[in-house]
């Protein structure tokens, strides 16, 4: 594949027909937002757009992220797409190793200074100058900092590069921070979730080639086509939520019957995310529909938020050991301020002259 | 400090603590209060079993009263209106119950959020009648103090956001159960501080006035 080839001719060539392309332009103009006359905008931007460079750095990260977005569909036009843009360093997908593999990052950073897409997925470790994640003896930490300098802009893909994830959970032992932290003199968008949905990546980047920016976010850096609603808003048990109908346990008469997970920790109200939407593997199902509470996993410390099966609004305060000692301590105070003003009314009485005949 | 910490440390600690100084603040102004103890009734009592008539009247003194001639029955009519919408709201609203559930292991049936969604805008549009008529009428405006005020609005609001969180309204989710929380927490706070003392001494004052009432040979 030729740099220089358009995106258009390169899926002509992977058997993708124009209708099927216009058709996933109007789908994303949809999902993310977009008034329907976007849609060929979207496809003559898509047409035109030569293969951008993308470098793709992972940290200390699980390569979930990788597996939902090249493995998880099969091969659609969205995966299509992920595929022909020109990712130039994936030290998990790339041929070349060792020091071939560093000399492609550099080739990449130095052809397209200032242009290229920098992808992160993993958190940065900084504790002890970041040795706790090396790549070719370089620190992740150093080698984030040397490839966001000529970068256009930085797509920080799964929770942990974006708010840390599970290496940021308390105690931190390796210091781990998100991309954000590090990075300030670059736009940043946040594509959370433990994994992120697959289509989301690809909306990023076609609004990115379209627009030649990145999309509106929300106050956490997120796309807000795809994050600006609750699991919960969007959730199909929600009716069951407005009708006080939920599940008690996994295996209750209100699990089988579908009813809603709220009580069984369902962080859908305070999560947001395109899974009820979306869904996964091709639509065909997310965590609520096989009978899980959502986890929370595209919201930052969603690990240090309490139990994953308690409900959102459950305290997890254990105030129980509290009470007993309160009222103790609220009976003794209650009755010195009783005697207190008992030994006054008694002074006071004393004090009391009688008035005699001889007064008047 | 993220949205995610505030909000662990609202619904956590910070719910702890306000609960315990409520608790704390409750017990002592109700000892004192009952320790002021009452002034002995020397004469002879008319009615040997006067307590019956305290008991009573603390139940008698929650039905309206039609032949006290009050001239706006709506006045009465909205204070029913407030106090059962705000104990439906506080007590049968489902995440309610898992806050109790979670503190003390007690749950019952909640309604469902479509009713308690009804009866919460009936109730903050009885509350703003409520304010407004003790602004509009001469009578309740001279006898207003500012913890008037102050206790209709730290009632008004955890009502408001808890309305504003579910209907995903001004704020996000998140940062609006903060709020929600926070004021909530600046209730319980308030209670034994404030005239909001009253979810608990209703019952002592009343039972004070229908015994002595009773002693006396009132028949009520």
């Amino acid at each position: 594949m030729s740099d220089e080839q358009p995106l258009a001719e390169l899926l002509q060539q992977q058997g993708i027909t124009r209708r099927g392309f216009l058709k996933f332009c109007s789908g994303l103009a949809t999902m993310m937002a977009l008034p329907a006359s976007m849609a060929p905008l979207i496809a003559n931007a898509l047409e035109s757009a030569m293969r951008p460079s993308v470098i793709w750095l992972s940290f200390q990260e699980c390569t979930g992220c990788t597996e939902s977005l090249t493995r998880s569909h099969s091969p659609t036009i969205e995966n299509l797409i992920f595929n022909i843009i020109s990712l130039d360093y994936h030290h998990t997908l790339q041929a070349a190793s060792g020091s071939a593999a560093e000399d492609a990052r550099k080739q990449a950073m130095q052809d397209h200074y200032g242009k290229y897409l920098l992808v992160v997925d993993g958190s940065i470790p900084t504790k002890e100058d970041g040795v706790y994640s090396t790549i070719a003896g370089v620190s992740n930490l150093e080698m984030l900092k040397e490839t966001a300098k000529g970068a256009a802009a930085i797509v920080s893909v799964g929770t942990c590069a974006a708010f840390g994830g599970l290496p940021y959970a308390d105690p931190n032992p390796t210091g781990a921070v998100p991309v954000s932290a590090l990075i300030k003199d670059k736009p940043i968008v946040n594509v959370s979730g433990c994994p992120p949905i697959p289509v989301v990546i690809t909306g990023v980047l076609a609004h990115f080639l379209t627009f030649g920016k990145l999309p509106e976010l929300d106050s956490s850096g997120r796309p807000l086509a795809f994050f600006g609603e609750s699991i919960h808003d969007r959730c199909y048990r929600r009716p069951f939520y407005d009708q006080g109908k939920f599940a008690k346990s996994f295996d209750d008469e209100g699990a089988r019957k579908g009813w809603c997970l709220y009580e069984l920790g369902c962080k859908g109200p305070t999560t947001h995310n395109a899974c009820a939407t979306e869904k996964w593997n091709q639509g065909t199902s997310f965590p609520i529909q096989s009978g899980h509470p959502c986890l929370g996993c595209s919201e930052p410390d969603f690990w240090d938020a309490g139990s994953f099966y308690e409900a959102v609004t459950a305290s997890p305060s254990d105030i129980s050991g509290y009470v007993a000692p309160a009222l103790i301590a609220g009976a003794a105070a209650g009755i010195g301020l009783g005697l207190a003003n008992r030994i006054k009314k008694v002074r006071a009485e004393k004090q009391h002259e009688k008035v005699t005949n001889d007064d008047l | 400090m993220t949205t995610m910490e505030l909000l662990a440390w609202v619904k956590g600690p910070g719910l702890a603590i306000a609960i315990i100084l409520m608790l704390f603040g409750v017990v002592v102004r109700l000892l004192e209060m009952l320790m002021l103890g009452r002034k002995r009734n020397l004469s002879e009592a008319r009615e040997p079993n006067s307590s019956k008539y305290g008991w009573r009247t603390v139940i008698t003194r929650s039905l309206p009263d039609l032949s006290s001639g009050q001239k706006l029955p709506i006045v009465f009519i909205s204070g029913y209106i407030f106090h059962l919408g705000l104990f439906f709201i506080v007590f049968f609203f489902v995440p309610h119950i898992q806050v109790v559930r979670d503190l003390t292991g007690l749950s019952w049936p909640g309604f469902s959020h479509g009713l308690v969604d009804g009866i919460t805008l009936i109730t903050m549009i009885t509350m703003v009648f409520i304010l407004w008529h003790r602004v509009w009428d001469n009578v309740r405006r001279y006898l207003s103090r500012f913890s008037d005020y102050f206790v209709w609005t730290i009632t008004f609001l955890p009502i408001l956001t808890g309305y504003l969180l579910y209907h995903r309204l001004v704020l996000p989710y998140n940062e609006m159960m903060v709020v929600h929380i926070v004021t909530v927490e600046l209730m319980l706070i308030s209670l034994p501080l404030t005239k909001l003392m009253h979810t608990f001494t209703f019952v002592f004052s009343r039972w004070y006035t229908g015994e002595a009432a009773g002693r006396k040979g009132v028949k009520i």
